[in-house]
């Protein structure tokens, strides 16, 4: 009987939420196309970076920097330059991101053995691009020096480094935030599906209608958080699909770590959607408090940038965030074939987050049903 | 200026919802002279609210041309609509605005001028009574009152044509009559029309001319009293010494050759098939001291005789025995001294009663009396700041859950899933009670047959007409069979033939022992009570049964007055007293 | 007959502000999201690494591997654990205690001395590839660092043949704070003018005010005017509370003209609006209404912006959606004006992209809705 009422509440909401078909479509839509477009634009890794090239010198040695540079999938030379005015407006117009600058004497200091410097000028308005630009830039003229080196037979002892990366071998980005856009995804549906749930009832006057049944609160809660739960999970098994298939995702652990995050994951969502639900006397409120939630959640969750990076009061902070422990879940089960027992730090906070959002939910939905 | 006001040539309406066409106009012709009142009248879902529409230039018709006031409608709808009022069926008002904000809005919008406005709003503060509540934010008024401002928001200004859909749906007798009066007053001054749609019908009497509106189809037009006079001669007023009014008319609604039995009063008002004396003997065979007088027609009685099909089958509600013991005659409900305060607002205060078993127990009042309050904390969804209440020996809002298993309610504003289908609903309702296997499918084969919801099962429920969402919202408090019913304004909006079945229903369910607290504005309907009391600004004016109540009433000039008459009485007394005290 | 049009869009106007001022989410919205925003963003979020976690193993210890180590230590990119076996090391890697690991073998020293090459093994954590190149290029540092060191130690010079001068403008110190900021302005007006415009009139078309609104003697342009004006406000106001802050607590220098910054920020938030009118126009119902504005004005004006992620770097496909994205022109004008003044060449093609958006939006607003129901 108790839960052949959750089930009847249960299945109410699922016909109030896909019954119209442009809620239908709103729920399976568009994250599908987010994760196609975001998979492909969300990425550190730098392509066809246009730059520009100010080639003073007329040596071999130069000549051979340049085609390094050129030869790089980085780097897209988009004009030769040979003259100092014309480097200022290539850069305030965004034409390209970084002009190399090799002096008139480049070849001859290289020949005497002396240093030869390069110039790089770099349009830091974006100081991630033009931080990464640099990196490339620096690889690209380390492996120069070293052949450089290794031909003029200088090179002498040395210590040389055999780097391996892990888990993501060729270190592409998108293997990184794509796992990442399962958790930022599935968050937002379920947030906004939960967060609604509550406050459109009181705004259509219903939810008077569902107290005056033999529902007990914490019936109309469960009722109310399986359809977040199940969403939820569809959308996460839709994405995580999409993601092994068509973005080449390893899915290196089991799927059984996986899904046990999930499961944890929603449950924390589903809380804090409830909590704004009962919180909420509109839909806008429970939409813009959805929001409020969320914004900071994907920022301090370590989506885009580490967590290790941030002050301390902030990574304090963090651990409030559900989002946090899922993402190194989803990661660490597709990329790292990460155990069960490995993530189990990551289990129990969002369980007792989880738990903790459910019972404000449930005890504001008794204290505030009037 | 044109001499027609409004004119419509052949103008079909047809709605395509999930593949199915819905024809709502089918070829309606109809012009209204400049000046007259003319009311729009027709069962729930004859297609009021789509010729309302239509010329408000919010719809554009399948085939057909509409002119208002000379222009045409589909062509210029701006200027149709800068000329015009119109007031949809579910006022759109700011709830986050207070009233005298939404009015300033709307004084705004129609381009009232500054120096016009202080008489105005005077004005319709005394229509609607909403005075002290102006600083209120209109979402915190009840919902009689938010029907008053929507209409004090549209009679804002004096147009050319005013467009009314079920203006008076919710609003308390004093209110109505004050409407009609701020009506008829600008058709006197502005020359203003007024097309209105209405389900009382003692409203559409007051009408110059009346347009009679069937399945889309217009049916008749013209004055009210040639309707009336359709139905001479087959009009009585039955009365009898041993039975009781609820029970007489019962009988007599199956007795034949009757078309149709209403409690008017304490007596029965019969229509006739046919032009004849009825007797005793064919009508009420073995009963004694049956008085029979004629009377003259009402509109109403025309209405009835020309859309009703006469309904022989006893009314059966519960397929199931109930399980109340008749023998017990305890109290059900109880209210001690009930207070409920808003910050300072004292909605429901020391408000005292008891319902017995069986009894249909009536609620009445004016508009933000605390009727609706008062039913909200029985149900348990709001906490009563003072004061003793219990249903059926509980306090719902602590008791356990099971124990609300046993009421049913429905609430004033409709409030089922508006994008649930009618079957969905009614499904979600029933299993959300308890019901399920063979017993719910019968229950919900029942609610579809009795309440005529059968062709429209599968349509969303907000996009039913008024009276069908009635009929839902009360079929759905109906489902679980319960044996305390709380109906908070069962009949607002619903045709005279539909309130028919619904008291018919209701007596059955009182008889067979439901306790039925109601509230109504259908004065007329507080005669089904059995005892009621007469709310005002949150406290009890008086109570007992309402023949009591109307003896109360009675004067020298009114030996015999009606319900409303007793209603306004008391509550005018109440308003001297108030004026004449410091 | 002006003076009623007047007093009609006067009367709307108050309407919608005295709704904005009662609903705590609006002003959250527009003056709380802009703090929260602003501070994550400023304070919290940064791509410069500092104090890596790095396991160094170390299998024999002798004076060569002690003195790379200490260049390790010395590093204030890392924070260095020692390890005596790869298998330990290895572990703490995978348990996240680690993001890397420098290998020095039992016969490091050896092969060094014997001036063969003497390998140094690296494994980084890939799976944030971001952060793992640069932790790969702080150990390339390092390492290219002690080797000059040390084979000057040992009388021996080791010049590097190229060296690399690095010169950046508009943002000496390549600080993201600085180039975070000035795009997150963009986001906040996308939240205000599409996220909550478009909640609040699909909540008029729900509420059934839409429907008395449309009988009344407005005309279109009053009723959109009437929504337009007041969110204009609200957003331009988010707007300077953001750069205020962004200015005098972040100190994010503002190179360009504050009267450009206001038209450019002027014509994006008409954009926005109109977005935000469309999808309502076209949902009629908040949870839909808010899920797209989520998915279509957000959520693409953070990812597809050029806020985060470099538009250069996404396959062309993408590009030409960003196209599509008015916050890409809309940052490409921030980043410019607050970090390297009115350049035109930049200001100028932007502006009229928004320009034409505006338009184009518009002119889908205007034939999107109507004075009627259906």
């Amino acid at each position: 009987m108790y839960f052949r009422l959750i089930w009847a509440l249960a299945v109410k909401e699922f016909l109030a939420l896909l019954r119209d078909k442009r809620s239908r479509f709103v729920i399976i839509g568009p994250p599908i196309i987010q994760l196609l477009v975001f998979g492909f634009a969300a990425s550190y890794d730098l392509n066809n970076v246009p730059v520009a090239v100010y080639n003073e010198d007329l040596g071999e040695a130069s000549r051979e920097l340049v085609s390094r540079i050129d030869g790089s999938p980085n780097f897209e030379i988009v004009a030769y330059i040979t003259h100092d005015r014309e480097l200022a407006p290539l850069i305030d117009s965004r034409d390209v991101l970084l002009v190399l600058h090799i002096d008139q004497r480049f070849s001859s200091k290289l020949l005497q053995g002396t240093s030869a410097p390069v110039q790089v000028i770099l349009d830091g308005r974006n100081s991630n691009t033009a931080m990464m630009a640099m990196n490339y830039v620096n690889r690209i003229i380390l492996d120069y020096n070293l052949s450089w080196l290794a031909s003029q037979n200088k090179s002498g002892s040395v210590a040389i480094l055999q780097t391996r990366a892990w888990y993501n071998e060729n270190l592409q980005s998108n293997w990184f935030i794509v796992p990442g856009i399962v958790g930022l995804l599935t968050l937002l549906v379920t947030l906004l599906v939960t967060a609604l749930s509550v406050a459109r009832e009181r705004e259509a006057g219903t939810f008077d209608q569902l107290l005056v049944t033999p529902l007990r609160p914490i019936q109309i809660l469960i009722g109310k958080a399986i359809p977040g739960m199940i969403i939820g999970i569809l959308e996460a098994t839709l994405i995580i699909v999409v993601m092994v298939t068509l973005f080449d995702i390893p899915l290196r652990g089991s799927l059984g770590a996986l899904y046990l995050g999930i499961l944890l994951f929603l449950l924390s969502a589903v809380g804090v959607g409830l909590m704004i639900s009962a919180i909420s006397v509109t839909q806008q409120q429970a939409v813009m408090g959805a929001f409020l939630f969320m914004v900071p959640a994907i920022v301090l969750s370590g989506f885009a940038t580490p967590i290790a990076n941030m002050p301390q009061f902030v990574q304090w902070l963090t651990y409030l965030d559900p989002l946090r422990y899922f993402l190194v879940i989803v990661r660490g089960v597709t990329l790292e074939g990460s155990s069960f027992s490995l993530l189990l730090n990551q289990y129990w906070p969002m369980a007792i987050i989880g738990i903790a959002t459910l019972s404000l939910a449930g005890w504001l939905f008794r204290n505030r049903m009037y | 200026m044109s001499a027609i006001a409004l004119k419509f040539s052949a103008v079909s309406k047809t709605f395509s919802s999930e593949g199915r066409q819905l024809s709502a106009l089918d070829k309606v012709s109809f012009s209204i002279q400049p000046g007259r009142v003319t009311g729009l009248i027709g069962p729930d879902g004859a297609g009021k609210t789509t010729l309302l529409r239509l010329a408000a230039g919010l719809l554009l018709p399948d085939t057909g041309n509409i002119h208002v006031l000379g222009i045409d409608a589909i062509a210029e709808p701006l200027t149709v609509q800068s000329s015009i009022s119109y007031m949809p069926q579910r006022f759109g008002l700011y709830e986050d605005l207070s009233v005298q904000e939404n009015l300033d809005l709307y004084a705004d919008l129609q381009g009232l001028s500054r120096i016009e406005r202080p008489a105005r709003y005077a004005q319709l503060m005394k229509m609607t009574g909403l005075a002290p509540f102006a600083q209120r934010l209109a979402g915190q008024l009840s919902g009689g009152m938010k029907q008053k401002l929507g209409l004090a928001c549209t009679l804002v200004h004096s147009p050319q044509l005013l467009l009314l859909d079920e203006p008076t749906v919710g609003v308390d007798p004093v209110s109505r009559r004050e409407l009609w009066q701020i009506i008829y007053l600008q058709v006197q001054e502005a020359g203003m029309t007024v097309l209105l749609s209405t389900a009382y019908l003692d409203e559409a009497e007051r009408c110059d001319e009346v347009l009679l509106l069937h399945q889309g189809k217009l049916l008749d037009q013209g004055k009210p009293a040639k309707f009336s006079h359709s139905v001479e001669g087959r009009t009585f007023l039955v009365t009898a010494k041993d039975l009781g009014h609820r029970r007489l008319q019962e009988m007599l609604s199956r007795a034949p050759g009757v078309l149709d039995a209403l409690i008017e009063g304490e007596a029965v008002r019969l229509v006739m098939e046919t032009i004849e004396q009825p007797r005793v003997e064919v009508l009420l065979p073995g009963q004694k001291d049956i008085h029979i007088t004629t009377v003259s027609p009402r509109f109403e009685d025309a209405f009835i005789a020309r859309l009703k099909i006469r309904q022989t089958n006893p009314v059966t509600e519960f397929s199931s025995q109930l399980t109340i013991d008749l023998e017990k005659n305890d109290e059900v409900i109880s209210v001690k001294n009930l207070q409920r305060r808003f910050d300072d607002f004292i909605a429901v205060n020391n408000v005292s009663f008891s319902v017995r078993r069986g009894e249909i127990f009536g609620l009445l009042g004016a508009n933000g009396a605390g009727k609706s309050t008062t039913f909200r904390m029985l149900c348990g969804l709001l906490p009563a700041s003072s004061g003793e209440l219990a249903v059926a020996g509980y306090d719902l809002r602590r008791a356990a859950a099971s124990a609300r298993g046993r009421i049913g309610y429905m609430a004033q504003k409709f409030s089922l899933y508006s994008n649930l289908s009618v079957i969905q609903n009614l499904r979600f309702f029933s299993s959300a009670y308890g019901l399920r296997g063979k017993e719910q499918k019968t229950r919900l084969e029942w609610a579809l047959t009795t309440f005529a919801l059968k062709s429209f099962q599968d349509a969303n429920a907000g996009d039913l007409p008024l009276g069908y969402k009635q009929r839902l919202s009360f079929a759905a408090a109906l489902m679980h069979e319960p044996d305390i019913l709380f109906l908070d304004e069962p009949t607002s909006g619903v045709d005279p033939l539909a309130r028919r079945g619904f008291w018919a229903r209701t007596n059955a369910l009182a008889e067979a022992g439901v306790t039925v607290l109601v509230t109504t504005h259908f004065m007329e309907e507080a005669n089904y009570c059995d005892r009621l009391v007469i709310m005002a600004d949150g406290e009890v004016l008086a109570s007992g049964t309402p023949l009591s109540m109307k003896l109360r009433a009675r004067t020298a000039k009114n030996p015999d007055p009606t319900m409303e008459d007793a209603f306004i009485q008391l509550i005018e007394k109440r308003q001297q007293t108030l004026d004449t005290a410091p | 007959m002006n003076s009623l049009a007047h007093m009609r869009l006067v009367g709307l106007i108050r309407k919608e502000s005295l709704q904005i001022l009662r609903d705590p989410s609006s002003i959250a919205i527009a003056f709380v999201m802009p703090v929260v925003l602003l501070f994550l963003f400023g304070y919290g979020v940064s791509l410069d690494a500092k104090h890596i976690p790095l396991g160094i193993v170390i299998e024999q210890p002798d004076r060569e591997t002690q003195s790379l180590a200490g260049a390790f230590e010395r590093s204030e990119f890392f924070s260095p654990q020692h390890f005596s076996v790869i298998q330990t090391a290895q572990q703490a890697l995978k348990e996240h205690q680690i993001d890397g690991i420098v290998w020095l073998r039992s016969n490091f020293s050896a092969q060094l001395l014997s001036n063969s090459a003497a390998p140094i093994g690296v494994i980084v954590n890939g799976v944030d590839s971001n952060q793992a190149n640069i932790t790969q290029r702080y150990i390339e540092g390092t390492w290219f660092a002690w080797l000059t060191h040390y084979a000057e130690s040992r009388g021996q010079s080791l010049t590097m043949p190229v060296t690399l001068e690095q010169r950046v403008w508009f943002n000496t110190a390549l600080s993201s704070r600085l180039f975070l900021v000035p795009g997150l302005i963009a986001i906040v007006m996308t939240l205000i003018g599409s996220l909550l415009t478009a909640m609040v009139v699909a909540r008029e078309w729900e509420r059934g005010t839409m429907e008395a609104m449309m009988v009344t003697p407005l005309r279109r342009s009053e009723i959109l005017a009437g929504k337009l004006i007041p969110y204009f406000v609200l957003g331009m106001g988010g707007m300077l509370f953001s750069v205020a802050i962004a200015v005098w607590q972040f100190h994010v220098p503002l190179h360009g003209s504050f009267w450009l910054l206001m038209i450019s920020s002027a014509l994006f938030m008409l954009v926005a609006l109109a977005i935000g009118l469309l999808i309502s126009i076209v949902s009629k119902n908040q949870f839909v209404a808010g899920l797209l504005a989520i998915i279509v004005t957000f959520l693409p004006a953070f990812i597809l912006s050029g806020f985060l992620f470099d538009i250069h770097s996404m396959p062309s496909w993408i590009q030409f959606i960003t196209y599509l994205v008015p916050a890409r022109y809309f940052v490409a004008i921030l980043q410019t004006l607050f970090l390297a003044g009115d350049v035109w060449s930049v200001v100028l093609p932007n502006i009229g992209a928004l320009l034409i958006m505006s338009l184009f939006y518009f002119s889908l607003v205007w034939r999107k809705f109507h004075k009627r129901l259906e």
